[in-house]
């Protein structure tokens, strides 16, 4: 086991200092330079020239690898100069809501992916599995920006019952205000429909797989019951993929929360993110950028990990 | 949810899944191919795919030869009418047909969605066939690249290159592809880890060939079911993501348009009510999606490729 995490750890540990290359080499692709981008078109050579001494623009790239390298270490994102602010500023106030949003529709979707995928599995090729499997079909190939309009259209425009927009206070002051939490409803719907196709297409396939293992011919040979078999057996089987699905789905989860916030005004690291690339704010687009494939390499770990805890045929064979 | 009865619900799926097994199989003899387009011709639902594909292309590309309008000039005196004999589906916020736009904006849709799909698969392919045949630490920096770029979430990647660059036409071809690559890349590498020990590339090697050879004339045409399986969802996917990109305001500049370029245009009018710019565009979009899903999932079941979807 401690192999198999110092491995894992020694992994993601590449694959951020990869993120961070990534994320360099696009500062030094950005048309003009990064002097260029936060001065403006009409600075001239010499507030340039200066602009680049002062940060150390004009050393080797090696050398400004390492110092932004540093910087990261030290916990300084960048400098907002459009919006005067630091990355690590805007992020305190816009992650939470984030956090908030994907929080409550990822298990929201659990809750009802779970039952529906396993409902799935056992009911194969009736009339409710394929009533199912072509809604979240059609959900997944949805644009998830447009199923959003038709919930609003829906509840918003036609039916009035609620408000098309996101909430716009601060976290803490949702509970104080229930037209808040009313605004959450549209945005964490739009979310979780998609997860709720994903999942359960997932969680049908992982039953299936489980069925048919040797191990529930055992049990049901020493006479446990139908019941018995699915929720003790196979669903507890079942849900191990689920975990390691949660850490892969991350990435699109987040794509899903910018869109989302865009669409619902919904002030979280989604929107901001949305309004810098509006207005070409490289330092906010590229410090999220890096906390958002940092929580992913994150959360991808903590899924490995919790897999080898749950099943040990995985630090086996690795 | 109902599990109650006896042993009857749980040997369901079991027997199922056994008489599919045996049943695809056993009727056709022949190659490899041959059962192959057999298997995807019996799903009725990929057929049904592959016809809305086709009626999609004709649509964008025929249709505009048959259904006249003016998708340059704008008619400022017929903004935003509804459908009427003069405009089948109404015209949007500058006096454009709808009907019109959805068949122009169909072909960059389907353009970039086919173009990318093909670069990225391209590219994709031979970095993982490389990368999966060459191995050791070539591999090792190879795959920690993809896997690098694999943890941007694809949305935020899309907006940094798209805010940095100027979006044309044969940009945002090119940046689509930039972050569609990944997946093809690791699944093929999988794949010629595997294919790179059996006999006839060894047979191969002790004929003299190189190992550029191996790769393009003997690993990666094993891997063509994986292609072509992965090929078809790229294409879905990337008409998504364009969708998306477009509708945040990074597509291509009028007076060209894409399916969510239109949906992007037609917000501002949700309360208004005009459904026609809201309904149209979307549904073009699901159900060219549906439909190359529909046609990957029949041709992963052909080819019995174990492809996770994403």
């Amino acid at each position: 086991m401690t192999g198999f995490l110092v491995r894992r750890v020694a992994q993601s540990t590449l694959v951020v200092l990869g993120v961070t290359v990534i994320t360099f080499v696009l500062t030094k692709l950005l048309p003009g330079g990064v002097a260029r981008a936060i001065l403006g078109v009409r600075a001239s050579p010499q507030a340039i020239a200066e602009f680049n001494h002062e940060n150390g623009l004009d050393l080797p790239a090696w050398q400004q690898y390492l110092y932004y390298l540093g910087q990261l270490l030290h916990g300084n994102l960048g400098f907002s100069y459009h919006l005067n602010q630091s990355v690590v500023e805007l992020l305190q106030d816009h992650l939470p809501k984030t956090l908030i949003l994907l929080t409550i529709s990822t298990l929201l979707a659990l809750a009802i992916a779970v039952p529906l995928g396993m409902l799935q599995a056992v009911r194969r090729n009736k009339l409710e599995d394929y009533f199912f499997t072509s809604l979240s079909f059609a959900l997944y190939s949805m644009p998830p920006f447009w199923l959003a309009l038709i919930l609003i259209i829906i509840f918003a425009v036609n039916l009035n019952l609620l408000p098309p927009q996101g909430p716009q206070g601060a976290v803490s002051t949702y509970l104080d205000d229930p037209s808040q939490i009313l605004g959450l409803v549209l945005p964490v719907m739009s979310l979780a429909l998609v997860t709720i196709a994903l999942f359960s297409r997932y969680m049908r396939s992982s039953m299936l797989d489980n069925l048919v293992q040797d191990y529930v011919r055992t049990a049901r040979a020493k006479g446990v019951s139908t019941t018995g078999v699915l929720y003790r057996h196979v669903l507890r089987n079942a849900l191990i993929p689920i975990v390691t699905l949660l850490g892969l789905s991350l990435p699109g989860i987040f794509s899903g929360a910018l869109i989302t916030e865009a669409i619902f005004n919904y002030p979280g690291m989604g929107l901001l993110f949305w309004n810098s690339s509006q207005t070409r704010d490289y330092p906010v687009l590229l410090g999220v950028t890096l906390v958002v494939a940092v929580a992913t390499v994150v959360g991808n770990l903590l899924a490995d990990v919790f897999y080898a805890v749950v099943d040990p045929r995985v630090r086996v064979t690795e | 949810m109902s599990v109650r009865g006896t042993a009857g619900d749980l040997t369901g799926p079991l027997a199922g899944l056994s008489a599919e097994a045996e049943g695809g199989e056993a009727k056709v003899s022949g190659s490899a191919w041959k059962l192959a387009v057999y298997v995807f011709l019996e799903n009725r639902l990929a057929v049904a795919g592959l016809g809305i594909v086709v009626f999609m292309f004709l649509f964008c590309f025929v249709g505009p030869l048959v259904y006249h309008t003016d998708q340059i000039n704008t008619d400022i005196a017929n903004l935003t009418a509804a459908p009427s004999s003069a405009h089948l589906l109404g015209t949007d916020n500058v006096g454009y047909d709808v009907l019109g736009r959805l068949m122009i904006g169909g072909q960059t849709s389907l353009e970039i969605g086919v173009i990318a799909a093909l670069l990225a698969t391209t590219f994709g392919v031979l970095w993982g066939a490389i990368a999966g045949f060459v191995g050791g630490w070539v591999d090792q920096v190879m795959m920690r690249v993809v896997d690098s770029l694999l943890a941007i979430p694809t949305l935020f990647l899309l907006l940094v290159l798209a805010a940095m660059f100027v979006p044309t036409l044969p940009m945002l071809i090119f940046i689509v592809a930039l972050v569609a690559w990944l997946v093809p890349a690791r699944l093929i590498r999988g794949e010629t880890l595997s294919l790179r020990t059996r006999e006839y590339v060894d047979a191969v090697r002790v004929m003299g060939g190189s190992g550029l050879r191996i790769v393009l004339r003997h690993i990666i045409p094993n891997t063509v079911g994986t292609i072509m399986v992965n090929a078809t969802f790229q294409v879905a996917d990337a008409i998504l993501t364009i969708a998306a990109l477009s509708f945040l305001g990074l597509g291509v500049p009028p007076p060209a348009t894409n399916w969510g370029a239109m949906l992007s245009d037609g917000v501002s009018y949700t309360y208004a009510g005009y459904w026609w710019l809201i309904y149209p565009a979307g549904l073009a979009i699901v159900i060219t999606v549906v439909a190359f899903n529909l046609i990957g999932d029949a041709m992963r079941d052909a080819f019995e490729v174990r492809l996770q979807r994403r």
